[in-house]
């Protein structure tokens, strides 16, 4: 009846021939059919999502869409742009990441070379990565608002005596402080990931050569693991560009006539756009293009960046798999 | 190590640019509803003083209120009257001066009915029975036999305040109201429902009827025309403001108010949607 | 990793293990902040002085001499900083503002026996009250007008009624496709697959919150026929997109953690492979599947965009063709017209520090059992 063949326990058998050698089986069929359809229905989605947005975005897409800073209405397709969004969206990116990247690699540093595996501390270090991980998004904007603005802000302008309020309102740093605080496991997390697949042996010769640990992590860890920071740098990237809600309260703006050019500025953005233009506009059928486009750029800017962030990830867990 | 002398060089460097550059300038800030207006005046001003520089950002009333007590805002929009909390907390930072309003432009809001729904005109009280949800079918003023759909804003729109204040005379909206992300929403969830009725700015409306509204039983009913709405006969109407610093409101930013409310300025508010405030209005 | 230690002696050495540990210690010092500070702004909620009663008693300004300072500052709700900075006629002119602030309230609401109700006590923030013009006791959150009623209920129900249409949406599919892509596919869909899946993450919720409004919203109406187009529903199913990855990754991840041996030995009796995946490999993985409904519960209740975008009608009702309106979205819609320190402003803050308790314990729960069951896989329990 059922013997056993190598083929059906080695995992790298081409399954055609597996599935030949058993017989056919309602329960097998039917469990498989429904757990593939599950795949193939969320795939659907997916594709039905994408297509739908490329479709209909990418006639409505121009360069003068992309290079425009709208001036008047910006409901109004024939002088409406995205420019200020796009930089505004940027910019506070980019600033965020030179807050994340350096805090999330020193801690994920701290994780894998130094924590004693058992001590409390290091429970307690991982165990808050976690929870902060799943911290609801606008939680982060109160949290923004009430220690950036309310707080920082306004205790800054105190001590440095200015006659109204510079910094304890919404500005871009503080949207970009908020954001890296929410992006801040998705660094930690992937940087220790990378950590993890340098082969010990790596650590061990260096030391063996009479560098210290400092200069070990320096110069040999750190190197071999940038693949795996620019990972978690850019899925933080992806995450914070099409994040609306910790921003709503702590930087953007509905509309500025300019590009903002100072950190303590307010700027638009590119999600909280979508949001406007869905939500706020005259006529829905006349700025539906509009919006189709602007979803197009923003679904450019955060997909792009995921596919090139799974892509590197998949070639440091190959190394990881590799190690055993 | 370098990360870290890029972040205190950037520091310094916000320090410096920020401390600098704010005068000269005229900030606007305050009610969504006004951002595209407030644009309007600003871009045309500018164009005939090119010396000035207006910035103008959304936010909402409450951020607008809180940003002229901390003095981040020159301007504050608002498509309410200021509250009583708001104004003392103005006036304690302002040392005890009231921030001074201004009217600025007339808001006419319309009701809306799907375009084969036979009804014209109803009254206050009638829009209130229907808002509220104590009357469910069109019968009950001349209608056909149908079940009434009420499609309302969400409540943090000014629109939607004003509304149950002065329409529904502070009840709350019936349960069953549908609420809508949007005036142009509700107009074509109303142009597509035989049955729907929803209210919106005045000067929206291509796709569903505006109805002639009645003060009371025994008063005629009117039209929301701009003649109807400026001179004040219509009902549903409802003034957008502009609050100032008082010690601020003199030189640019006194010119600029002035301006705001001259015939000048006035011609702005017609192409978005509002209406200009008549001359014996304007304070 | 503990390698190598003990070059104390070396001070550069040790100064870069301090300053390490420390900046590692920043999250622990984020997640205490992020509590502190929400919760900063919302105690004063709690301890009373607020009261939102439109008709108050008020002194009229010639009778400011009757009362000390201090109550002067309490009734004008001031810091004693404050207080000391004003002078006589500021003070005065404070007193005028709240007088005139009661005169201009109107006829109809001075008639009302809510008007002297302070809406922020506790029995008026969970417990149903009749308010004029209701003919029975109700749950109602309209924080908007002259008398502000802030009951929390609808809210607590619109959350719950929306994740739980989400999670009945996204459960099934996510972790039939982590059993699928584990268990059944062949090695090359399943290197395609899976990334795939993942993108969908990538997805801004502000994208998938206006294809539900512009699309999806549209086909559900078509398809079950129910008369409020946007409705908890859609909001559910819009929210069921964005929580199938968070899912879907932990639950693949589970399963496939589960040991080779254990499929080996199954097959090795005669099991066929979905018997193995059903019987064995799915017991064994239920713990890691249940982490990953229990996280994804706490990314969707967290979900703001979508539902805001979707839905927003305070609606106490359970019925999933009703409106209704979650708590992240009544925070993101409503802070911007609320007067910042406010009673409405601190039950904002009040939400938003209940959300992140709630979000805290299941995020606790999930990474708990999660932890268990890999030890527990290893072998160490």
């Amino acid at each position: 009846m059922n013997t056993l063949t190598p083929s059906q326990y080695l995992p790298e058998t081409p399954p055609g021939r597996h599935f030949r050698a058993e017989k056919f089986d309602v329960g097998s069929f039917f469990f498989s059919g429904l757990t593939g359809l599950a795949t193939l229905f969320i795939l659907a989605i997916l594709g039905v999502i994408l297509t739908n947005i490329v479709l209909n975005g990418w006639s409505a897409l121009s360069w003068h869409f992309v290079s425009t800073i709208p001036k008047k209405d910006f409901f109004d397709a024939a002088t409406t742009g995205v420019l200020p969004m796009i930089v505004g969206t940027t910019i506070r990116v980019f600033v965020m990441t030179i807050f994340v990247i350096p805090i999330g690699v020193i801690t994920a540093i701290y994780l894998t070379e130094y924590a004693p595996n058992t001590s409390i501390i290091t429970r307690v270090i991982r165990a808050a990565v976690n929870n902060l991980a799943g911290v609801p998004s606008i939680v982060f904007g109160l949290f923004g608002l009430g220690f950036f603005i309310h707080f920082i802000g306004k205790n800054l302008d105190t001590l440095l005596h200015h006659p109204s309020a510079v910094w304890g309102q919404p500005a871009l740093i503080w949207a970009a402080l908020t954001l890296a605080i929410m992006t801040l496991p998705v660094v930690i997390v992937a940087t220790e990931e990378s950590l993890k697949a340098i082969p010990p042996g790596l650590r061990e010769a260096s030391l063996a050569l009479g560098a210290t640990k400092l200069e070990t992590i320096l110069r040999i860890v750190l190197p071999q693991a940038l693949p795996g920071i620019l990972t978690g740098g850019i899925l933080a990237v992806s995450r914070a560009a099409g994040e609306v809600a910790p921003i709503l309260f702590t930087g953007v703006a509905y509309y500025m006539a300019s590009l903002p050019s100072r950190l303590s500025d307010q700027f638009m953005d590119l999600g909280y756009h979508v949001f406007v233009l869905s939500t706020q506009s005259p006529n829905i059928d006349q700025t539906r293009p509009l919006l189709y486009a602007t979803v197009l750029v923003l679904l450019i800017l955060t997909l792009a960046l995921n596919i090139v962030a799974i892509l590197i990830r998949a070639r440091v867990r190959k190394k990881l798999r590799s190690l055993g | 190590m370098k990360l870290l002398k890029h972040l205190l060089l950037l520091g310094a460097l916000a320090a410096v640019t920020s401390a600098g550059a704010q005068a000269g300038n005229i900030t606007v800030k305050g009610s969504d509803t006004l951002v595209i207006l407030a644009q309007k005046w600003a871009e045309t001003y500018m164009r005939s003083h090119p010396d000035v520089k207006i910035q103008v950002s959304g936010g909402g009333s409450g951020i607008g209120f809180a940003a002229l007590q901390n003095q981040t805002t020159d301007l504050c929009d608002a498509s309410r009257k200021a509250k009583a909390s708001e104004i003392a907390n103005c006036m304690r930072t302002f040392g005890g001066k009231r921030p001074v309003e201004y009217k600025v432009a007339l808001d006419g809001l319309s009701v809306y009915v799907n375009g084969q729904n036979p009804i014209k005109e109803l009254s206050l009280d009638q829009l209130k029975d229907i808002f509220t949800g104590k009357v469910k079918n069109w019968k009950a003023f001349g209608g056909p036999d149908a079940p009434i759909t009420v499609y309302s804003r969400e409540n943090s729109s000014g629109t939607y305040e004003f509304y149950k204040e002065h329409v529904l005379k502070g009840s709350d909206f019936a349960a069953s109201a549908q609420t809508m992300p949007g005036t142009a929403a509700i107009l074509q969830a109303v142009s597509k429902d035989k049955n729907g009725i929803g209210y919106g700015g005045g000067a929206y409306g291509a796709g569903a009827k505006h109805l002639a509204i009645k003060k009371d039983e025994s008063s005629p009913a009117i039209e929301p025309t701009e003649e109807n709405i400026v001179n004040g006969t219509y009902p549903i109407w409802r003034y957008l403001y502009v609050y100032v610093n008082p010690a601020l409101d003199k030189g640019e930013i006194g010119a600029y108010l002035k301006w705001i409310r001259s015939d000048d300025g006035q011609k702005a508010v017609k192409d978005v949607g509002y209406f200009p405030l008549p001359a014996n209005r304007r304070q | 990793m503990g390698i190598h230690r003990g070059h104390r002696a070396r001070p550069l050495e040790w100064l870069a293990e301090r300053f390490i540990f420390l900046v590692s210690l920043s999250t622990i010092l984020m997640v205490f902040l992020i509590f502190l500070f929400v919760a900063r702004e919302a105690l004063p909620i709690f301890f009373g002085g607020a009261n939102t009663a439109p008709l108050q008693t008020v002194l009229s300004p010639e009778a400011m001499d009757q009362l000390s300072p201090a109550q002067l500052q309490a009734y004008l709700e001031l810091t004693p900083q404050q207080f000391a900075t004003l002078d006589r006629e500021s003070i005065q002119a404070l007193l005028l503002v709240k007088q005139e602030a009661q005169d201009e309230i109107p006829a109809h609401v001075r008639s009302d026996p809510d008007a002297r109700v302070n809406t922020v006590e506790w029995k008026y923030l969970l417990g149903p009250h009749q308010w004029s013009g209701y003919d029975k006791p109700e749950y109602i959150w309209q924080p908007v007008g002259q008398i502000q009623k802030y009951n929390i209920i609808p809210l607590l129900v619109g959350t719950l009624k929306i994740t739980l249409i989400g999670l009945l949406f996204a459960v099934p599919l996510a972790v039939g496709a982590a059993i699928y892509v584990s268990q059944l596919a062949r090695p090359r869909v399943r290197e395609i697959v899976k990334p795939v899946i993942e993108l969908l993450s990538g997805i801004p919720s502000v994208v998938v919150g206006f294809f539900a409004l512009i699309i999806l919203a549209s086909v559900l109406q078509k398809i079950f026929g129910y008369p409020i187009r946007l409705n908890a529903f859609v909001a559910g199913c819009a929210l069921g997109f964005a929580v199938i990855p968070v899912i879907f990754s932990i639950a693949e991840d589970a399963l496939s953690s589960v040991p080779q041996a254990y499929t080996q030995a199954a097959l090795a009796l005669g099991a066929s492979r979905w018997q193995t995946a059903w019987q064995i490999v799915l017991p064994a993985g239920l713990p890691g599947v249940f982490a990953a409904a229990v996280l994804g519960f706490g990314r969707a209740i967290g979900e703001t965009m979508i539902v805001l975008m979707v839905c927003s009608a305070s609606v106490m009702s359970w019925n999933i063709f009703d409106s209704a309106r979650s708590i992240t979205t009544t925070i993101a819609a409503e802070m911007a017209e609320a007067v910042t320190g406010g009673p409405h402003y601190r039950i904002l803050f009040m939400l938003g520090a209940l959300l992140f308790a709630g979000t805290f314990i299941s995020n606790l729960i999930g990474g708990v059992v999660i932890q268990r069951f890999k030890l527990k896989l290893e072998g160490k329990r």
